[in-house]
C-alpha cells in the first residue's frame, strides 16, 4: 500500500518541530537562524510558512508520475512502491532537468559546493521501510502531518471536510493535480496562497505525460525515417549511376 | 617563430585570459560563485546560448550533407566540408560548454550505463554522442587527406551511405527533442513559447538556421582568407533560406491561430516585446530583404539577411530558455559576468580552430588546382565523395 502525508493547515500551530525533526532526521544544521528562513534550500528541505494567523507547509509533494524520475538522464530519481520519489546521488551528473521540470520547484542544488548534490524531501524512506512513520509526522505535536496509507488519508480528508465544511476550503490539494501526489493537503484557504501553484495551472495531467507523447513515438519514427532517408538516398543518386550507364552506352555505340 | 600583433589577435588573448580565469572560479568555487543560477533560475544563460543556440548553429552540417549527399545536389558541394567543419566544431564546443554547465561534469559518461529512456535529455545526450561520432568520420578524410593516407579514406567511403542517413536521423531526433525538453514544464514555460509543436519548431527552425549559417560562414572565411566566392552557390542556398523562413513563419503563425494567441501576442506586454524582436529579425527583416531580387542575388544582401535570422533564431532560443520563464519566477534573470566571459572563450575557440582547420587541412575545395577536370568523375561516383578525396589519389 502506497503511503502518504496529509497535512491540515488548520491544525498548524506553526511550532517547527516538523523543520527540526527533518533537519536532525537529514542529518543538517538547525538553528534560530535556518528556523527564520522562510524558504526551502538545500539545507532545509520543508518549511512551515506563516501568513498572519495561518500557516502552510511545503515539502516534495511525492508525485505518483513524478516529472523528476521521467526527466532524469540517468534515472537517479524513482517513485518506490512505498510512496516516497526517492534520489540516488551516485548516478546524478548535475543537469539539473530535475529541477527544471519540477511543477512544484522541489528539488534544490548545492550550488556552493564543488560536487553539488540535488536535495529534496525523500519522505523518509528508511523510516517507512522500518515500519515507523516519517520524521515530521512523528515530531508534529497537534497532528496536522499525519502519516498512513494514502487511500485512507484522502477518506479521512474528506470526512474531516465534511464534518467542518466551514472550517475548510473545500478542496484536497494533491488528489488529482498533476495526476495526484502522495502528499495531501488541507486548508482554509486556497493553497495558492502560499505559493503553491493554481490547480487549474498544473492541471490533472501528469507531468512525464508531454514528453511522454512525443518519446513514444520515436520507435516508430526511427525505422519509418530511417526508410525514407535510404529511400531518397537510393533514388537520387539511382538516377545518377543509370545517367551514367546510359553515357556510357552512348559512347560505347557511336564509337561502334 | 615571431607572432604578429593584430587587433584580433589582441581580443582574442583578452577573451582566452578571461575566460581560463571564469573557467577557475567555476571549477574551484563552484555554479554558484561562476553563475547567477539559482534553485528559481536551474537553467540560465549557459543552457539558452551553449546548449539551445550551440546545436542549432551546428545544424548547417546536416543541412548540407542532405542536400549534397542525400538529394545529390551537386551544385552546393563546395559548401559540404566548411559545413561539416562547423557542425564537428559546433559539437564539440557543446560539449564542453556542457562541461561547465553539469553540476558533476567527471559524471557526464553515467548517460550510457544509468539510461532512462524516458528522459527527453537522455534521448539528447546519445543523439548528441553518436552524431558526434558520425561528424567525427564525415570530417576524418580532411586529415587523412592531408597525411596522404588513402586506404582508410576508402573505408570511409564505403560506410558513406550510413554515415549520411543516420547522421541525418540523428539531427532530426536531437534537434527537435531539444524542444521537446521544455514540454514537460507547461505550468513555467511562458505561453509565447510553450506550444506542443516545439519539437517541430525547433526542428524547422534548425533547418533554416543551417541554411543561414552556411552563407554566413561562406561569405565569412571567403572575407577572411580570400577565396572566391562561388555567387550561384549562395544564390541557391538564399533561395532556399526564403522558403524555409516562409515555412517556419507559417508554423509559427498557425500555431499561435490555433491556441489562440493572435490577441495576446499584439498586446504590448514584457513577453511581447521580447517576442516582437524575435519575429522581426527571424521572420519580418530576412523575408523582406529576400523577397528583393537585387538582395538575393548580391553576396552582402544574402549575407546581411542570413545573419539578421541567425539573431533572430538566437533570441528565439534565448527567449525559450531565460525570458519565457521570469514572469514564472519572479524576477529577471541577468548572466554574471563570468558566464558570459566562458562563452565567449568556447565561441573564440570554435573561432580558432576553424581558421586552424582551413589553413591546414583541405577544407575549401577551390585549393585545389585540379578539381575541374574532376567535376565528369565525380558525376561519375555512385557515393559522391568530395572530389578531393578522388584528386588525393593523384
Amino acid at each position: 500500500m502506497s503511503k502518504g502525508l496529509l497535512y491540515d493547515a488548520t491544525m498548524c500551530i506553526g511550532c517547527k518541530q516538523c523543520e527540526a525533526a527533518c533537519a536532525e532526521q537529514n542529518k543538517l544544521p538547525y538553528n534560530d537562524g535556518i528556523a527564520a528562513e522562510a524558504v526551502q534550500s538545500e539545507h532545509k528541505y520543508t518549511v512551515v510558512l506563516t501568513k498572519e494567523d495561518k500557516f502552510m507547509r511545503r515539502l516534495c509533494m511525492h508525485c505518483k508520475q513524478p516529472a523528476c524520475a521521467s526527466a532524469c538522464p540517468v534515472g537517479a530519481f524513482h517513485k518506490t512502491a512505498a510512496g516516497p520519489v526517492v534520489y540516488d546521488v551516485w548516478k546524478c551528473i548535475g543537469c539539473r532537468y530535475c529541477m527544471v521540470a519540477c511543477p512544484f520547484n522541489q528539488p534544490k542544488y548545492e550550488w556552493q559546493s564543488l560536487n553539488p548534490r540535488v536535495r529534496k524531501c525523500v519522505m523518509c524512506p528508511d523510516r517507512i521501510a522500518a515500519g515507523k512513520q516519517t520524521a515530521c509526522a512523528e515530531a508534529c505535536p497537534t497532528g496536522a502531518t499525519k502519516f498512513g496509507d494514502r487511500d485512507d488519508l484522502i477518506q479521512e480528508a474528506q470526512e474531516r471536510i465534511r464534518q467542518n465544511p466551514d472550517k475548510y476550503f473545500n478542496y484536497i490539494y494533491g488528489l488529482n493535480e498533476v495526476g495526484g501526489t502522495s502528499v495531501l493537503l488541507l486548508s482554509s484557504v486556497p493553497v495558492e496562497q502560499f505559493g503553491y501553484p493554481k490547480p487549474q495551472k498544473i492541471g490533472d495531467v501528469p507531468m512525464p505525460e508531454y514528453t511522454g507523447r512525443v518519446m513514444e513515438r520515436i520507435p516508430d519514427f526511427v525505422p519509418v525515417w530511417t526508410l525514407v532517408l535510404g529511400g531518397i538516398y537510393w533514388v537520387s543518386h539511382r538516377r545518377d549511376e543509370v545517367a551514367a550507364a546510359e553515357a556510357e552506352e552512348k559512347k560505347n555505340g557511336s564509337a561502334r | 617563430m615571431k607572432i604578429k600583433i593584430t587587433f584580433w589577435r589582441v581580443v582574442f588573448a583578452v577573451i582566452m585570459v578571461l575566460g581560463l580565469y571564469s573557467s577557475y572560479i567555476r571549477y574551484f568555487h563552484g555554479l554558484g560563485a561562476a553563475t547567477h543560477m539559482t534553485d528559481q533560475f536551474p537553467w540560465g544563460f549557459w543552457i539558452g546560448f551553449d546548449c539551445l543556440c550551440g546545436v542549432m548553429l551546428a545544424a548547417g552540417g546536416f543541412c548540407m550533407v542532405g542536400a549534397v549527399y542525400l538529394f545529390n545536389v551537386e551544385s552546393l558541394h563546395s559548401v559540404v566540408r566548411p559545413a561539416v567543419l562547423t557542425a564537428f566544431l559546433g559539437y564539440l564546443l557543446f560539449i564542453v560548454g556542457l562541461l561547465f554547465d553539469l553540476g558533476r561534469p567527471w559524471f557526464i559518461w553515467h548517460q550510457l550505463i544509468y539510461m532512462n529512456p524516458h528522459s527527453v535529455m537522455f534521448e539528447v545526450g546519445m543523439c548528441v554522442m553518436t552524431y558526434t561520432t558520425v561528424l567525427f568520420f564525415e570530417f576524418l578524410p580532411n586529415v587523412l587527406e592531408r597525411f596522404k593516407l588513402h586506404q582508410p579514406i576508402k573505408w570511409i567511403k564505403r560506410i558513406y551511405p550510413v554515415l549520411i542517413v543516420l547522421g541525418i536521423l540523428l539531427s532530426t531526433l536531437h534537434q527537435s527533442s531539444l524542444g521537446s525538453l521544455y514540454l514537460i514544464m507547461p505550468s513555467k514555460l511562458h505561453p509565447f513559447w510553450y506550444s506542443p509543436a516545439l519539437p517541430f519548431f525547433f526542428f524547422g527552425s534548425a533547418v533554416a538556421v543551417g541554411l543561414a549559417m552556411t552563407i554566413f560562414e561562406s561569405t565569412q572565411s571567403s572575407k577572411a582568407f580570400g577565396r572566391q566566392l562561388e555567387l550561384s552557390v549562395l544564390v541557391r542556398l538564399g533561395g532556399a533560406l526564403l522558403v524555409a523562413l516562409w515555412v517556419n513563419a507559417l508554423l509559427r503563425l498557425e500555431d499561435y491561430f490555433h491556441r489562440d494567441m493572435l490577441r495576446q501576442i499584439i498586446k504590448p506586454s514584457y513577453e511581447a516585446y521580447f517576442l516582437w524582436l524575435e519575429l522581426t529579425l527571424t521572420f519580418v527583416i530576412p523575408i523582406t530583404l529576400l523577397s528583393f531580387k537585387k538582395v538575393r542575388l548580391s553576396p552582402q544582401g544574402l549575407y546581411l539577411a542570413s545573419v539578421i535570422s541567425l539573431l533572430g533564431f538566437v533570441t528565439n532560443r534565448l527567449n525559450i530558455a531565460v525570458i519565457g520563464f521570469e514572469t514564472y519566477v519572479g524576477h529577471h534573470f541577468v548572466p554574471k559576468w563570468s558566464e558570459f566571459s566562458i562563452t565567449l572563450m568556447i565561441c573564440a575557440m570554435g573561432f580558432f580552430l576553424f581558421a586552424v582547420a582551413v589553413k591546414y587541412l583541405p577544407i575549401f575545395a577551390t585549393d585545389h588546382e585540379a578539381v575541374k577536370p574532376e567535376a565528369e568523375q565525380i558525376k561519375a561516383t555512385v557515393l559522391g565523395v568530395p572530389a578531393l578525396v578522388e584528386n588525393a589519389g593523384d
